[in-house]
């Protein structure tokens, strides 16, 4: 838990605007960024996100404060936006 | 909680001796400023005569679980909540601002960040502005020095009457390198108009109107501490917000302020504010303070530069329109 995370805020600050359509489109963007490192994402019930790695681990992550630390710990190691892989990859 | 009116709180923070508490002195001598409480964790050699004034001993709460920056001031919250009962109860003036004024080397991030995310304190309080004080004979002094500039709104360069006319033109070329998101104006005697001070500079985005300049941060600063401008045309903005989690929760202690004006497609911007993970509320402004409507974003902080934030942007905003 932390201040990026909405436990403490209630909502998270990008989760604010939108219903359904832009849950989705973010579910969707998510999901394209976490393919890159071998994970899955999904909605669960317009409510939490379900991620999965490749071994069959999985975890339920309630907001997108939470997605980033929970998607860290499945796979060992940091993740940065500024990886030039990553940027190539989203870029491609 | 529609319609209930926040109380702004100011935060005034420098380093030891910058003039801070000359500053407030000065602040709460003017008639037309209203009932101000005043919260300070020390007592300065030139005291403040208020009677409203409320001394707290700092402590720290971290957040179970939390990073290392996610650090709350317990002491400021239980203050404010204090602060409101009393009032409410009658028995402190019907006070309508608070300034808080920290310690030399207090960090100013927990303040904001219990600002923004205290239950109670967040929908009672609202931040006005930060208000950074600076030594105008010897200028900035360590690292907490550089990140009390960072994360100001609004910049006093105090001193003026002894200072030297050379030095402080330098100190106020360093200051507005440093952050050039926020406005820099010299005092002597801390006697500087309350109306700059205290007109919403957190939600104001004049400042991020026609003076930025696109800076690449070759000019070095202070503790390896630079600031970064840059400016794109639309953003996504469910792309923005990802990218933003994702880098603050990578690189929050490195990121000191981000600030700035996103073109997501609406009439006018989304003012974006942010304290290393401390982040305001987006506020979807009506209009654009200049004609220039493309998106400009200030990053001050280390470790990254100005063409790896953008190519890094660039490509989730491509992401989310292919």
């Amino acid at each position: 838990m932390c201040g990026l995370c909405s436990v403490i805020l209630n909502e998270h600050w990008a989760e604010q605007d939108g219903g359904r359509r832009a849950r989705m489109f973010r579910v969707a963007l998510l999901a394209r960024v976490l393919g890159h490192f071998g994970l899955s994402l999904a909605d669960w019930a317009g409510g939490v996100y379900v991620l999965r790695d490749r071994k069959g681990a999985s975890a339920v992550v309630r907001d997108l404060g939470s997605v980033w630390s929970e998607a860290e710990r499945l796979l060992g190691r940091p993740l940065d936006p500024l990886d030039g892989e990553l940027v190539a990859w989203l870029g491609s | 909680m529609a319609g209930l009116v926040k109380t702004p709180v100011v935060l005034v923070t420098g380093f030891l001796g910058s003039g801070k508490t000359t500053l407030i002195s000065r602040l709460l001598e003017h008639p037309g400023l209203g009932e101000t409480a005043v919260i300070v964790n020390e007592l300065g050699e030139i005291g403040i005569d208020h009677h409203l004034l409320r001394r707290v001993d700092e402590r720290t709460v971290l957040l179970a679980n939390g990073c290392v920056c996610c650090v709350l001031r317990g002491d400021l919250a239980d203050e404010l909540r204090d602060l409101l009962d009393r009032r409410d109860a009658k028995e402190v003036p019907p006070f309508t601002r608070v300034v808080v004024e920290t310690t030399g080397v207090a960090d100013p991030v927990p303040i904001v960040m219990t600002l923004l995310s205290d239950p109670v304190v967040r929908n009672h309080y609202e931040l006005e502005s930060v208000v950074a004080t600076v030594d105008g004979v010897h200028g900035l002094n360590g690292p907490e020095s550089v990140k009390q500039v960072a994360v100001a709104d609004r910049l006093v360069l105090t001193k003026a009457d002894i200072a030297d006319p050379g030095t402080r033109a330098e100190l106020e070329t360093q200051l507005a390198r440093l952050n050039p998101a926020a406005q820099v104006r010299a005092a002597a005697f801390g006697e500087v108009a309350p109306d700059w001070l205290f007109d919403g500079a957190v939600r104001d985005p004049r400042e991020l109107a026609l003076r930025l300049e696109r800076d690449d941060g070759h000019r070095a600063h202070a503790h390896d501490v630079r600031s970064y401008v840059l400016f794109l045309d639309e953003v996504d903005w469910t792309a923005f917000g990802l990218w933003l989690t994702m880098l603050l929760h990578a690189r929050g202690q490195d990121i000191l302020r981000v600030k700035g004006l996103l073109n997501v497609g609406g009439a006018g911007p989304v003012l974006v504010n942010c304290v290393q993970h401390a982040v305001h509320p987006p506020l979807h402004l009506d209009a654009w303070p200049d004609e220039d409507e493309r998106s400009r974003l200030v990053f001050i902080g280390r470790g990254f530069t100005a063409q790896g934030l953008e190519a890094s942007l660039r490509a989730f905003d491509r992401a989310a329109r292919s």
